[in-house]
């Protein structure tokens, strides 16, 4: 099993009025080709930074992540990033933010009538030809979650990056979803990180589950390396005693962490582990900045 | 009235026959109450107007302007017939002085009668609109710069901030000067009261249309940022197809505003400087004094309103075929 990517001991540090705020430490993760990797954790505790580290729209204070042997820098098309809200452009059709993508990635090596039907083949994958024509307003969240998987695919990128995709669905419809990725995910064989909240989410997708300490400074607490057979049925695996087995550790790991935050820096932060907000620094900055 | 129907459509607490009740309620709202509306104002006009006395005479009612525009309408054609005749005179006259002498070049020389009412309209409305898309020009760029950098916007926020507050009129003067001093071409292309009309409406288009472009340009979606920088979009492009839609609806916004007040301020800037257009057509006949003149000056002032709210009405228009959300309204 070769090493597609190598998030090699990042720290990251974001400036405040109070001095640096460390959002994460030593964070070391090697993720294999093809892997499907879930980051899991209470809310702040750095899940996204390190997934925006990754994307390289933050750049880590130290460490660094390597992808192919070559080191991030910058924000790229081979590292796509299904982002929480969808992202998509309002004022396109849903065949037009595909081409977006389509067209700045393989526009000078596909001919028109390829990128055409690369765009149509994407939006195929992810069950939404029948309305590729209508804008996102006009369509449910779950497609438009969809569209934005699209756009991400039609990247064809070495990892997909997925910021708690299916956060804003209801359970109806980010069941569905699942199904689908992992349909999508039989077919591709993608590298995919994914951040959830969502325990019986990550055991059902993942190869293995990251479960994060919570932060200031979090750092990965636990890895847990999920063996089921796949094609996997949520169904079938409800009275699976391994499925169980696996659901159970990650919950005692959370539950554990949330009685217990082992956050010796939380006094500086008041109710940072408390707020319901993905740990964007932005956020985190303005708490800072209200409670100075 | 039916009244068995249990489904009628209701309004006002009457009720109206179930079959197209949507078609009367809406006659009713867009046609039947805005009539009404305009008919008591009317009344309460000629009612008013009936009792003011002024040294030119009673304030003119609705009917008297209803004749001055008449009036106005038939100088128009008259004034367009004299031209017409002063041109064929004039071109009949030159033919014959070249038949008498080959070796004559005839002199166009052009009609120099008093512009109508109707002149001075399209005078106006070619004046706001050129000051207008000079502004757009000029604002929307610059907005897009100081919305995209925040440390342009730093440097150039104070200028904004203390130059629009200042009413274009102020400007009237210096602009007056600075154009006589610098548009000294023998032949020039267009007057310099339009020129100084023109840049006047530019000024005070100017600060809203920025204001507006640059604030929707630093509010957009960070999230529609980090797609244009995951997908590596060269910065043109990123501003073609991310910052420039995104911020369409406050750009219209802005332009709207504009406009609005850029056609209030031309009229009360042809007023002040005697520049040609509709204002300079108000003061003349103020000062003209004649019994006809404050029914002449009402009409103008109804036509300056319906102007622009026709103005409004095709930024409007405009707005909602290009904006791609629904904050488009009246």
């Amino acid at each position: 099993m070769s090493v597609l990517l190598d998030i090699s001991h990042i720290d990251m540090e974001f400036p405040t009025p109070k001095g640096p705020f460390t959002a994460l430490r030593d964070v070391d993760l090697k993720i294999a080709q093809g892997e499907f990797v879930s980051l899991i954790g209470h809310s702040g505790c750095g899940k996204s930074t390190v997934l925006n580290v990754v994307a390289g729209l933050y750049q880590a204070t130290r460490g660094g992540v390597i992808l192919n042997g070559k080191e991030v820098t910058e924000p790229g098309p081979e590292r796509a990033v299904v982002f929480q809200n969808h992202s998509l452009l309002p004022w396109l059709t849903a065949y037009q933010n595909v081409e977006l993508a389509v067209k700045q990635v393989f526009g000078s090596s596909k001919s028109r009538a390829e990128m055409r039907d690369w765009i149509e083949h994407n939006l195929d994958l992810v069950h939404m030809s029948h309305a590729m024509h209508k804008r996102p307003g006009e369509i449910s969240g779950g497609m438009k979650q969809r569209v934005g998987i699209a756009r991400a695919l039609s990247m064809q990128p070495k990892v997909l990056l997925m910021d708690e995709p299916f956060g804003a669905l209801d359970a109806l419809t980010r069941a569905h979803m699942q199904d689908s990725l992992m349909e999508i995910q039989a077919e591709l064989n993608n590298t995919v990180i994914m951040i959830t909240h969502d325990v019986d989410e990550a055991v059902l997708l993942s190869d293995r589950i990251v479960m994060m300490t919570n932060g200031p400074a979090a750092t990965i607490g636990e890895i847990l390396s999920v063996d089921l057979e796949r094609p996997r049925h949520r169904l079938e695996l409800a009275d699976d005693p391994l499925y169980n087995q696996y659901r159970a550790k990650v919950l005692k790991f959370l539950h554990e962490r949330h009685s217990k935050p082992d956050v010796p820096a939380r006094k500086a932060l008041p109710d940072k582990a408390d707020t319901p907000v993905t740990s964007k620094p932005e956020v985190q900055e303005e708490t800072v900045d209200n409670a100075a | 009235m039916n009244t068995t129907s249990v489904n009628t459509g209701k309004f006002y607490g009457f009720r109206l026959p179930q079959l197209d009740s949507g078609l009367v309620r809406g006659f009713i709202r867009l046609v039947a109450l805005p009539l009404v509306g305009i008919l008591a104002f009317l009344l309460l006009w000629s009612v008013t107007a009936q009792n003011i006395d002024t040294s030119l005479g009673k304030f003119p009612g609705p009917s008297a302007v209803l004749e001055q525009f008449d009036a106005l309408y038939g100088e128009h054609q008259r004034s367009r017939e004299k031209e017409q005749a002063f041109y064929e005179r004039q071109e009949a006259r030159n033919a014959k002085r070249v038949a008498e002498d080959p070796g004559y070049e005839p002199k166009i020389r052009a009609y120099t009668g008093k512009e109508t009412f109707i002149d001075q309209i399209v005078t106006s409305l070619i004046t706001v609109m050129s000051g207008f898309l000079l502004a757009v020009l000029i604002a929307i760029p610059l907005g897009i710069a100081v919305g995209l950098s925040k440390t342009l916007n730093s440097a150039v926020n104070p200028i904004i901030q203390i130059f629009k507050p200042v009413s274009p009129l102020a400007w009237l003067p210096l602009v007056t000067m600075v154009v006589s001093a610098l548009y000294t071409t023998p032949d020039p292309i267009v007057a310099k009261s339009f020129l100084n009309s023109m840049i006047t409406v530019t000024l005070c288009c100017l600060w809203p249309m920025v204001i507006n472009t640059a604030v929707g340009v630093a509010g957009i979606d960070n999230d529609l940022v980090n797609v244009s920088k995951v997908l590596r979009l060269p910065a043109l492009r990123h501003v073609q197809k991310i910052v420039l839609p995104a911020s369409v609806p406050m750009i219209f916004t802005g332009m709207r505003l504009s406009l609005g007040v850029a056609w209030m301020v031309l009229i009360a800037a042809e007023m002040l400087a005697q520049n040609p257009g509709l204002g300079k057509f108000v003061w003349d006949e103020f000062q003209n004094g004649s019994s006809d003149s404050l029914a002449r000056i009402m009409a103008a002032v109804l036509v300056i309103g319906f102007i622009g709210f026709l103005l409004d009405r095709g930024m409007l228009a405009l707005q909602k075929l290009v904006s791609w959300d629904n904050t488009a309204t009246q």
